[in-house]
């Protein structure tokens, strides 16, 4: 398959620079805080810069072949490679990514959670930044597993350490309930590794390979690890119950990381991985992917319906959310996946702003819940518009980036890829329609009673509820312009996607059709 | 970006034989009226508070630049329609000028993905420039009004931010040239329809009727996005969003019909959220909680009409799905007769003079559904273009009376206001002739063309049309006899008998009426709470006289064809220029022949309701009034208390049908209650009881392993978690060191139940 290896430094740079900043700090004394926030915020800058130039240099032309792609030994004898490259998929993601950190940086200038300690809280941070932009360019899949697991611990320790009240339960929870997903995933890595003959973890080989020479009985349960693995990070319904509990607990800045990036390392697992190297196997999964995933549709709806607490409602809303990107994703088709990408990326700029703005109220009120709190739009009116502009975003009005997220998705479910059921994905489109409605009742309903109305008597003359502050306007102006951005040029993210997803399906499926994919299930059951 | 900025290229969307790309300057560049007030939106919003006159000249010059704009878009449209001759005319169009109907469409690629390229542009023809004017016109003449109505309003600038918006997104609305940007403008006046709802949200009634409209509409939303997607992969050979195309499909018969059937019934369900169809209409009442003004652009003129929009627009889908030709029944028609009785009725009962335009409204737009669904595609169009103007006429009208008295409520506060406000009462008078169809104001043309397009009047011959939908005839008739009685009824409460108000304002309960009390939030309670009402200013007074000399003359832009009083050149004006009649993007309907008796026989069945009514209030009640020396609004022993059955059905419009008591107290009210908890009790009590359960199991097994397994393991775990943790502080050591053992031994256990697994795997 063409690679393009011009400028092959820059990933390793990008990937690597967090980390270098990371390391620095360590060499700064615990107490001078103001010189750690500083150097966490550079570095994120200086990876945002990076990114930039990425997105700059980047050839659109040739958006479905990997870019900057570099392939070096690492470690020989189980023939994992440190490949890297980029294209239209993970680009957007990335770039997410490299957002999303410097806003958490500028955030924490005066948000350190309890109980402090800026130095160790930044680091982590960095960290997680180098594991989840890794995840985004490995292009291999020992390398993927690494930075896939890079991510665990320092989300786990800002939960265990930062955290609510009930930090340990959460915390624990969600580091067993991952590493259950990984190991599987592992044992999916190892077996593909040995049932195909190339013995490679090379992500590029084993695409191309999709699947070839492995039984189809087989390659449903390797599937199957893999769908485990990349379910529960997503999450799907039923794996989901660890999101809740983490979410709340969390402190704003690991609710934000976690919902803005760290879901959609499990949705780019499906795309990457899962789908283009066992397209059979997809194929006879589709139908409970897409199930589970309008499951969680309106599962999560209800979810938020039956909440009291304002981030415990937000973080159900990702599950709702994160079932449209799954339905898409579920149809097999370049559309769809192109859908459930968009979806990704605007799920991350309106969800990480829910919980920033949950995180300023917190602040404010000192509570969540929802039915202490009111009248916002009275006390700090730009608070509430913007949370009314975002709850708009997040239950899919056309004109702002969440609506190409579902409205796509939804379409892709009228014509799944050939082989896949139309009756039983139309009654999934059916139904994901109605959990926009859903959508619209519990944001609307959170925002009555958050936001309209006279002001509560304990709060009515607090003199902390203050308007934005100026750090909260800056970290926040490029995720509300990224909103109103991508809702009015979906077009910017669409055409970077589009020849990506269409060359990573190309030997399987398409909008109008899957001969491949067709002809490898005659043949496998003729053969079988 | 190509979507900011390439909306001036030439097209390089296919040539459709029917579509003009170029054209005159106006049509061509139409984009530029919606355009305008979406600028201004975002000047408002951003600078409106430093503005001299607080953001509205921004708003006002935007929606005046517009309409001017669309004033010249009519009459390069006339040009266009009168003198286009398609260029290829070889291949058998006409070839006279004026015989050919050609929309003038101009796209660009908006986004593309999966290979199929999604545009955006502009369809323009007779009936996105009609719309754009009533639109405009409207629009301004409310921006205008609202300057002295809300002049005293706290959030006066933010308010007109959302007018700019609302103008804006609704004709982006009426210009798209495609579903899927129909979608964006529909759902963009929903929003905005929202907001100003809510406008007043510190009450919650006012907050819970700004939802009460969203989600309704969302509920509707659900048909519009299946019904698209529907139409997406049946019409034009599939994956297409062009209205044209999808329209040239169908008439060419390309398009199966269960595939119709389906998009009609899912479209037909936004419909009836949109456009207030029964039995989806309640959240338009309820919508009176915003500020008159919008009640009047929105909530009457235009938004609610989008409903009816969108049919007319994509008319061949409808006219097949819904096989309107040669029957004498179908849904559509019998929606919208349903709703122009049962909103008629509704308005009788009403106590708020909001109340009884809001249920007017309804009714009025079950006129134009059913109307649509006979398929007189021209008369239901023709009937939202002069309801637009009678209707903002009487909306302002009633926002002027609640100026002076601070108040809604006819029976409270009302009574006797010609005496105060004699130029309000003039217009209003006007507005109500023109609404019950008195001849020869605008509703009269429009009402009678519907009842015509019925096709039921088989007498003297005035028959024709697309069946024969004599039930819908009846329905319509009696309707205008509703119509006529009630605003009888409004007009004698609100401006005739003794003035009711006056007393101290504040000390009585208000019951559902919370908008009230702001309405006037900042005015100077002091200079006239306690004395006479007054006229209104001219910022209030100009609109008015502008809107009721609009609702005199617009129907004389359709009279009908072979209307002996004028020449031939005279009649079906509007016919002529907005209806794509024999154009590809139209399907064959039938027209029928006017009728001089249907007519007269409509006019004096509405004369008769209206008698009923003048002969009740102005007559009796006036009367018993007169020896009580009280002031009164119903006689004491009416019909409703005298008679059971009277009173039963009084009590069951009382409650509106009761349906609110349906969708609030049972759907909604289950949804949020028992079902949510129901879900959260699964997730909390089965699948995350399973989830611990099954940590507490591997916990315990890991225990076991622990106690079994070699030290020197776990200890090299321990001292790895113990670093990892020296960077993180003191507190994570504390929490961690005790459980890091429970860790190590899981991932043990864990790895030894994946080895297993692995090697069955490969053992097989």
């Amino acid at each position: 398959m063409e690679t393009i290896t011009d400028n092959n430094w820059l990933l390793t740079v990008l990937v690597f620079a967090p980390l270098v900043g990371a390391l620095i700090m360590v060499l700064i004394p615990q107490q001078d805080e103001q010189s750690h926030k500083q150097v966490a915020l550079l570095t994120s800058l200086v990876t945002l810069g990076l990114a930039a130039f990425l997105l700059i240099d980047f050839n659109y032309g040739k958006a479905g072949v990997l870019q900057y792609f570099a392939d070096a030994e690492w470690i020989e004898v189980i023939g994992a490679g440190y490949t890297i490259g980029v294209d239209g998929m993970s680009l957007p993601l990335i770039a997410l990514t490299a957002l999303i950190m410097p806003l958490v940086f500028v955030y924490s200038w005066n948000h350190i959670p309890e109980p402090g300690n800026a130095k160790a809280f930044l680091i982590l941070s960095l960290i997680l930044e180098t594991g989840m932009i890794g995840t985004f360019v490995a292009q291999d899949l020992v390398l993927f597993f690494v930075f896939f697991e890079v991510v665990l611990l320092p989300m786990f320790f800002m939960i265990a350490v930062w955290g609510g009240e009930n930090r340990r339960y959460a915390s624990l929870k969600f580091f067993l309930f991952t590493l259950f997903g990984s190991a599987l995933m592992l044992l999916s890595f190892l077996a593909l590794y040995f049932l195909t003959e190339a013995d490679t973890f090379s992500m590029l080989v084993l695409t191309e390979n999709a699947g070839e020479g492995i039984a189809r009985g087989t390659q449903l349960l390797v599937f199957a690890g893999m769908f485990l693995g990349f379910g529960v990070k997503v999450p799907m319904f039923p794996f989901h119950t660890w999101l809740p509990d983490a979410h709340t607990e969390a402190p704003t800045q690991g609710s934000v990381i976690l919902a803005a990036v760290l879901l959609k390392l499990g949705t780019y697992g499906f795309i990457r991985i899962a789908i283009p190297m066992l397209p059979e196997a997809a194929e006879a999964w589709a139908p409970w992917i897409g199930l589970l995933a309008v499951i969680g549709i309106i599962y999560g709806a209800l979810g938020c319906l039956a909440q009291t607490d304002m981030k415990r409602l937000i973080a159900f809303s990702s599950v709702a959310h994160m079932g449209f990107v799954m339905l898409g994703i579920a149809t097999l088709t370049d559309f769809g996946i192109n859908a459930a990408i968009f979806g990704m990326v605007a799920h991350g700029l309106i969800t990480g702003m829910l919980f920033f703005i949950a995180g300023s109220v917190k602040e404010r009120y000192h509570t969540l819940e929802i039915k202490r709190l009111g009248g916002m739009l009275a006390q700090a009116p730009r608070l509430g518009w913007i949370l009314g502009f975002v709850s708009m975003a997040s239950l899919g009005l056309p004109g702002l980036a969440g609506f190409w997220g579902e409205f796509p998705a939804i379409l892709a479910a009228y014509e799944p890829a050939v082989g896949l059921s139309e009756k039983t994905f139309h009654v999934y489109m059916v139904v994901a329609a109605i959990g926009t409605v859903l959508a619209a009742g519990y944001l609307l309903w959170l925002l009555q009673r958050t936001a309209m109305g006279e002001p509560p008597a304990e709060f009515a003359d607090d003199p902390n509820i203050t308007d934005v502050s100026t750090t909260e306007w800056i970290a926040w102006a490029p995720l509300l312009f990224g909103i109103v951005l991508f809702g009015v040029a979906p077009g910017l993210i669409f055409e970077v996607t589009d020849p990506a997803v269409g060359q990573s399906l190309n030997n399987c499926i398409t909008l109008t059709g899957c001969e491949v994919a067709e002809a490898a299930a005659s043949s496998g059951s003729g053969g079988g | 970006m190509s979507f900011l900025f390439g909306f001036a290229e030439p097209s390089s969307v296919p040539t459709s034989s029917t579509v003009a790309h170029s054209a005159n300057w106006f049509l061509e560049y139409a984009w530029l009226v919606p355009l305008l007030p979406a600028l201004s939106f975002v000047g408002i919003l951003f600078f409106g508070k430093r503005m001299r006159y607080r953001g509205a000249e921004l708003g006002i010059a935007a929606v005046s630049l517009s309409f001017l704009l669309a004033v010249c878009a009519g009459f390069a449209w006339i040009q266009h329609r009168d003198n286009f001759v398609l260029p290829d005319a070889a291949s058998g169009a006409p070839a006279t000028p004026g015989e050919s109907y050609v929309a003038v469409q101009n796209s660009t690629q908006w986004l593309q993905s999966g290979g199929v390229e999604f545009g955006a542009g502009v369809l323009v023809d007779g009936l996105s420039v009609m719309m754009l004017l009533v639109v405009t016109i409207v629009s301004l003449l409310v921006h205008v009004y609202s300057t002295d109505y809300v002049g005293d309003d706290k959030r006066y600038t933010h308010f007109f931010a959302f007018l700019s918006l609302f103008t804006a997104a609704m004709l982006f609305f009426v210009l798209s040239d495609n579903i899927l940007q129909m979608i964006v403008g529909w759902e963009l006046v929903g929003v905005c329809s929202f907001v100003l709802i809510g406008h007043w949200w510190e009450e919650k009634p006012n907050s819970d009727a700004a939802l009460k409209a969203f989600l309704t509409n969302r509920v509707g939303d659900v048909g519009l996005i299946i019904g698209t997607i529907t139409l997406f992969f049946a019409a034009g050979g599939g994956h297409t969003f062009d209205t044209i195309k999808i329209n040239e499909a169908i008439v060419q018969g390309e398009v199966g019909h269960t595939a119709l059937v389906v998009a009609s019934l899912c479209l037909m369900a936004a419909v009836m959220s949109k456009s207030g169809q029964f039995i989806l209409h309640t959240w338009l009442p309820d919508a009176m909680a915003g500020p008159t003004p919008v009640s009047a652009l929105i909530h009457a003129a235009t938004m609610v009409v989008a409903g009816v929009f969108m049919i007319a627009r994509l008319y061949p889908v409808f006219f097949e799905g819904m096989q309107i030709g040669g029957s004498s029944i179908n849904l559509m028609a019998t929606i919208g007769a349903v709703t122009l009785v049962f909103g008629g009725l509704l308005a009788f009962v009403q106590d708020d003079i909001k109340k009884v335009l809001a249920y007017s409204t309804v009714s009025q737009l079950g006129y134009m559904v059913m109307a649509l669904g006979v398929g007189a595609w021209t008369a239901a169009v023709f009937h939202l273009f002069t309801h637009a103007f009678f209707k903002a006429n009487l909306f302002l009208g009633s926002g002027s009376v609640a100026h002076a008295v601070h108040s809604f409520d006819m029976k409270k506060d009302m009574g006797g206001m010609r005496k105060f406000m004699p130029k309000t009462y003039i217009t209003f008078i006007i507005g109500s002739l023109a609404l019950a169809g008195l001849f020869p104001l605008a509703g009269f043309w429009s009402k009678d063309e519907i009842l015509v397009g019925t096709g039921g009047w088989g007498l003297f011959g005035g028959t024709g049309g697309n069946g024969a939908y004599t039930f819908h005839l009846l329905m319509g008739v009696f309707g205008a006899a509703l119509t006529a009685a009630y605003m009888t009824r409004c007009v004698y409460l609100t401006f005739h008998g003794e003035f009711r108000g006056g007393h101290a304002h504040g000390g009585h309960a208000h019951g559902g009426h919370a908008h009230g009390g702001h309405e006037h939030g900042g005015h100077a309670h002091g200079g006239h709470a306690h004395g006479d009402p007054h006229e209104s200013g001219p910022r209030i007074l100009v609109p008015l006289y502008i809107l009721s000399g609009l609702a005199v003359v617009a129907g004389f832009a359709n009279l009908p064809a072979g209307f002996q009083l004028v020449g031939d050149s005279w009649t079906e004006r509007f016919g002529h220029y907005v209806e794509p009649y024999k154009s590809s993007y139209f399907p064959a309907i039938d027209h029928a022949t006017p009728s001089w008796s249907l007519a007269v026989v409509a006019s004096v069945v509405a004369l008769a309701g209206a008698g009923a009514a003048i002969y009740y209030y102005f007559v009796k009640v006036d009367r018993l009034a007169d020896q009580t020396q009280q002031s009164l609004t119903e006689l004491p022993d009416g019909l409703s208390k005298s008679n059971a059955l009277a009173g039963a059905g009084h009590r069951v419009l009382v409650n509106k049908y009761y349906l609110d008591h349906l969708y609030e107290g049972v759907i909604v009210a289950f949804t949020k209650g028992p079902l949510a908890r129901a879900a959260y009790w699964v997730n909390q009590k089965v699948i995350d009881r399973t989830v611990d359960k099954a940590g507490e199991t591997a916990v315990l097994v890991g225990r076991h392993v622990y106690d079994v397994v070699d030290q020197s393991v776990i200890d090299g775990f321990v001292d790895g978690s113990g670093r990892v943790s020296d960077a993180t502080g003191e507190e994570l050591r504390q929490i961690n060191s005790g459980k890091v053992q429970n860790y190590a031994a899981i991932l043990f256990a864990m790895a030894a139940v994946l080895a297993g697994t692995f090697l069955i795997i490969f053992a097989l």
